[in-house]
């Protein structure tokens, strides 16, 4: 997931990668760097995300040196919608893009599977994003601080199968890229069930 | 509006000469470096191209302003005959909203280089879904142009453009030549009255007018430069970009008050003699 707040973004994933019921690796990094201030959320298939974020990985470094400024986020998001959508048919990707540029600020696109393109103040994403879509729009607030929009974005993991292992999230700001990481023993606990047996 | 390269080369510029070879039995030193653009003379240089740019000299003026808060072109459109219908054949096109192209030289080379400047334009959008910046566009017709110096089956382009765009930095003035090289202006002028031209864009100062200023200055210019001797009848062709306003001809109401007060300007000068 992502979140805008005052001066930047924050986004979040967790760490679960399965190969059908076996967590293949459950300390996954899906938030991958394709700029400097542009980061992006992985979602999806593993090798289908891993390929165009390395594809526009270097269609943005050439920009970059071709026009002598950094790319800004919404070129980025762009170039992830022309490979989404004119491979729609061989891709199963959900990305979020995310990241902070001069003529926006902190700015994330949402493009889910088919390749639509949605510029948003907030955006959840992934097979556990279905679970927390209540707790999300009840809490989302617009010009949140640095660390509302952190505790917004620790939140939500525990009911979904295909998520888990640890939060991982990165503040994309004017400053740079702050990464953080929560084990997830270390996550905050809500009800957790409990049933009397007869 | 342009004629032949030989014809005119050959008895206006001496220098030339020298290294050129002739079709028609005047004395020179023929060297035949220049007779194929892939084909570099002792001193470094590529005539073919040179050659190119004098096209360029011979047609008609043609100038671009970048002021304060937009781009002015205007263009000396020689009229060879009286049946021409007006406003046809222009020599300023649009190349995407926030873009306006003046060529001078060969008039079918520079539709080309407008047609490609288009298709850039078309395919930046497509792929970053943001309109092309000034900067990005120049790069591509030059590198376009430039194409064509490399190889001795083509010709260079015998025309340059000027590209006036607004874009996120503000109003942008680029002027390509048909070596492919181009650079970035606040005023440029090509064409048979360049050299005049300048002189009179030197004394403007353009970062502190307005499009409505730099409107009036282009005609007058354009006015001044047109030398009545040599070629006749001429039409006024005058266009901008806003940041507010896409690229379009000047409304007729102030083109046709700019044109008034460019003609009074010129006969207050000739009363003074």
């Amino acid at each position: 997931m992502a979140v805008e707040f005052q001066g930047g973004v924050v986004i979040g994933a967790d760490s679960r990668t399965t190969l059908g019921s076996y967590v293949s690796n459950r300390v996954t990094d899906k938030l991958t760097p394709i700029h400097d201030k542009i980061y992006c959320c992985r979602s999806g298939s593993a090798a289908d995300t891993q390929f165009i974020a390395d594809l526009v990985r270097y269609y943005l470094q050439m920009y970059a040196v071709q026009h002598n400024e950094p790319p800004s986020v919404q070129t980025a998001a762009a170039l992830f919608q022309e490979l989404c959508y004119q491979n729609k048919d061989h891709l199963l990707a959900g990305i979020i893009v995310a990241g902070w540029d001069k003529r926006n600020g902190g700015t994330i696109y949402s493009i889910p599977i088919g390749g639509s393109l949605h510029r948003q103040p907030f955006t959840i994403g992934g097979s556990g994003s279905s679970f927390i879509y209540g707790y999300c729009d009840a809490n989302f607030k617009k010009n949140m601080t640095q660390d509302e929009a952190v505790e917004y974005v620790k939140n939500a993991m525990s009911r979904d199968g295909s998520s888990g292992g640890c939060v991982r999230i990165a503040i994309i700001t004017e400053d740079g890229v702050e990464r953080h990481f929560f084990p997830g023993n270390q996550l905050p606990v809500f009800y957790e069930g409990g049933d009397t047996v007869f | 509006e342009t004629y032949p390269i030989k014809t005119k080369a050959r008895s206006s510029y001496l220098l030339t000469l020298k290294n050129s070879t002739l079709a028609f039995g005047m004395t020179s030193i023929g060297t035949g470096y220049d007779l194929s653009v892939s084909t570099y003379s002792p001193d470094g240089r590529v005539f073919q191209v040179e050659y190119a740019a004098k096209a360029v000299d011979n047609s008609g003026t043609a100038i671009g302003l970048r002021v304060k808060d937009g781009v002015v072109l205007a263009v000396e459109k020689l009229v060879q005959s009286k049946l021409l219908v007006p406003r046809s054949n222009r020599r300023i096109q649009t190349v995407d909203t926030h873009i306006g192209v003046a060529t001078a030289g060969l008039l079918a080379d520079g539709r080309h280089i407008i047609n490609r400047a288009r298709d850039e334009a078309e395919n930046y959008r497509n792929i970053y879904k943001d309109q092309i910046s000034g900067k990005t566009i120049a790069d591509r017709v030059g590198h376009y142009a430039q194409a064509y110096t490399l190889y001795s089956n083509v010709r260079p382009f015998g025309s340059s453009a000027i590209i006036g765009t607004v874009d996120k930095d503000g109003p942008q003035l680029f002027m390509v030549e048909p070596s492919g090289v181009y650079w970035g202006y606040h005023g440029c002028a090509i064409g048979k009255g360049k050299q005049v031209a300048k002189t009179e864009i030197e004394k403007l100062k353009l970062s502190e007018m307005t499009v409505l200023d730099a409107v009036k200055e282009a005609a007058r210019i354009i006015y001044t430069v047109h030398d009545e001797a040599k070629d006749k009848e001429f039409e006024l062709e005058l266009s901008w970009i806003t940041e507010e306003n896409r690229h379009q001809f000047v409304p007729d109401d102030i083109a046709a008050e700019a044109e008034r007060l460019a003609k009074e300007s010129l006969n207050e000068e000739m009363e003074d003699d």
